[in-house]
């Protein structure tokens, strides 16, 4: 017990480095994949014909094909083309295109969730599409789109992991190089396991808040 | 004010609105009435260009009306819309929702627009609900919420959706109160309605529509008591004595 407690010891500031790289793949294609998913769905919703064609295209190509290969893809096709890029830009703009498709899909459910009369309360009142949108349609689907969203953030953090296939040196492949040159797999990977915990079961309670805060049921 | 001529509009194969001509006058109250899916809100929607018409030609003070055209912002702005179901905010109290479109779409300063937001919810009742939200307020409340959020518009001409259809019985003289004091300050009101004592008291006009054209026109009295189409005939007939 005493060797395993020695062990953790000296293995955590390593995994810990990983981990800084988790926490910033994660952000990183969040706030790219939101951004991303937001302009598919108003695409989607636009009423224009062939902006809603070419964004259902987008979201059933990305959602069509694994993560793992949009990453390959990014990190080893695209320098044929000029574009080279660090692992861990790859693994940001990968994970950050691919999770857009789901997004995008989540904040579309939610803006046709709202009342066809709020759109023409608005339109009524002279407002035009963005304005609509940013003060009548999005602050109330905002409601419906949180819990699902939260779900997705879970999501793309354990998907962060993927990042290491690519190189990027995060909790999974620090534990990966801990374990496989200390052949202490057992200590090393449950540590990993309890990093990834610590950060998720925050935000899986962040999420139950949420969904009881704005979920079904909730008032108003 | 606002001319229609020969207005048509089909929903796929089904032609709702047949040739539709009419007018409103400045400063008159004209009454829609007529079994539903006759084409009367359809009308109202045309107007303020929720809907596109496919033939004829509607003007609003000489512009005609185009949803697809920038124009159409201005129209809207001065044909206020009064709903059926309200549609108010939800998210907004109801000062905000009276505000919204002086201070959002308008421009105007916000000072300004807050003092005659409270000015018109006053004028509707409702000076002790300026921070409620819609869900705390009732039916003919909400109505009266989007009486004061049309007016804030300061419109030319308000358009009323059968706004006193989705209220409970006793809350629908409240609404019919405010819309009647409205009238009498010389307002433009183009309403559709079922509401055959208002339509008579306060109406200068009444339009009978049935299948999509207008079957009987003239001076609310004389449509409302001694109408001349058997079609209009009937129809008052069942909706005056239900049983």
């Amino acid at each position: 017990m005493q060797t395993v407690l020695r062990d953790a010891g000296t293995f955590l500031p390593i995994l810990l480095q990983g981990l800084k790289f988790t926490v910033l793949v994660t952000l990183g294609s969040l706030a790219l994949s939101t951004v991303l998913g937001l302009v598919w769905a108003l695409m989607r919703v636009s009423g224009i014909a062939w902006l809603a064609f070419v964004a259902k295209m987008i979201v059933n190509t990305l959602r069509g094909i694994p993560i793992l290969v949009q990453l390959f893809y990014i990190y080893f096709v695209f320098p044929e083309f000029g574009v080279a890029l660090t692992a861990l830009q790859a693994s940001i703009i990968g994970l950050g295109i691919a999770y857009s498709a789901y997004h995008s899909e989540n904040f579309r459910a939610g803006i046709e969730a709202i009342d066809h009369g709020q759109i023409e309360a608005a339109q009524s009142i002279g407002m035009g599409w963005f304005m609509m949108m940013r003060r009548v349609i999005l602050p109330q689907a905002i409601k419906v789109i949180l819990p699902p969203y939260g779900n997705i953030m879970i999501m793309m953090l354990k998907d962060s992991s993927q990042a290491s296939t690519i190189t990027v040196a995060e909790l999974t492949l620090q534990g990966q190089i801990l374990a496989s040159s200390t052949f202490k797999n057992m200590t090393v990977y449950t540590l990993v396991a309890l990093l990834y915990l610590s950060m998720s079961l925050p935000l899986i309670a962040f999420v139950g808040w949420l969904e009881r805060r704005f979920g079904k049921g909730a008032r108003r | 004010m606002i001319e229609l001529s020969k207005v048509t509009k089909s929903f796929g194969s089904h032609q709702v609105l047949k040739g539709i001509t009419g007018s409103v006058q400045r400063g008159e109250v004209v009454c829609l009435i007529g079994p539903s899916g006759s084409g009367k809100s359809t009308i109202l929607r045309c107007i303020n260009g929720l809907e596109s018409y496919d033939g004829g030609a509607i003007t609003v003070d000489g512009a005609k009306v185009d949803r697809a055209d920038r124009s159409i912002v201005g129209i809207r702005t001065a044909m206020a819309m009064v709903f059926q179901r309200f549609n108010l905010f939800p998210h907004r109290t109801a000062l905000e929702n009276v505000v919204e479109g002086p201070i959002h779409v308008k421009k105007e300063p916000p000072a300004e627009a807050l003092a005659r937001g409270r000015d018109l919810l006053a004028r509707v009742g409702l000076a002790d609900k300026f921070g409620s939200y819609p869900a705390q307020l009732s039916g003919g409340q909400m109505q009266r919420v989007a009486i004061a959020r049309a007016l804030a518009m300061q419109p030319k001409a308000i358009l009323f959706d059968e706004p006193t259809s989705a209220l409970d019985p006793e809350l629908v003289g409240e609404v019919l109160g405010v819309m009647k004091s409205l009238a009498e300050e010389g307002m433009t009101m183009l309403v559709v309605t079922h509401e055959m004592g208002f339509a008579r008291e306060v109406a200068d006009r009444v339009l009978f529509l049935d299948g999509g054209v207008i079957v009987e026109e003239g001076a609310a009295r004389e449509v409302l008591s001694a109408p001349r189409n058997p079609r209009t005939q009937d129809f008052l007939r069942r909706v005056l004595k239900p049983i």
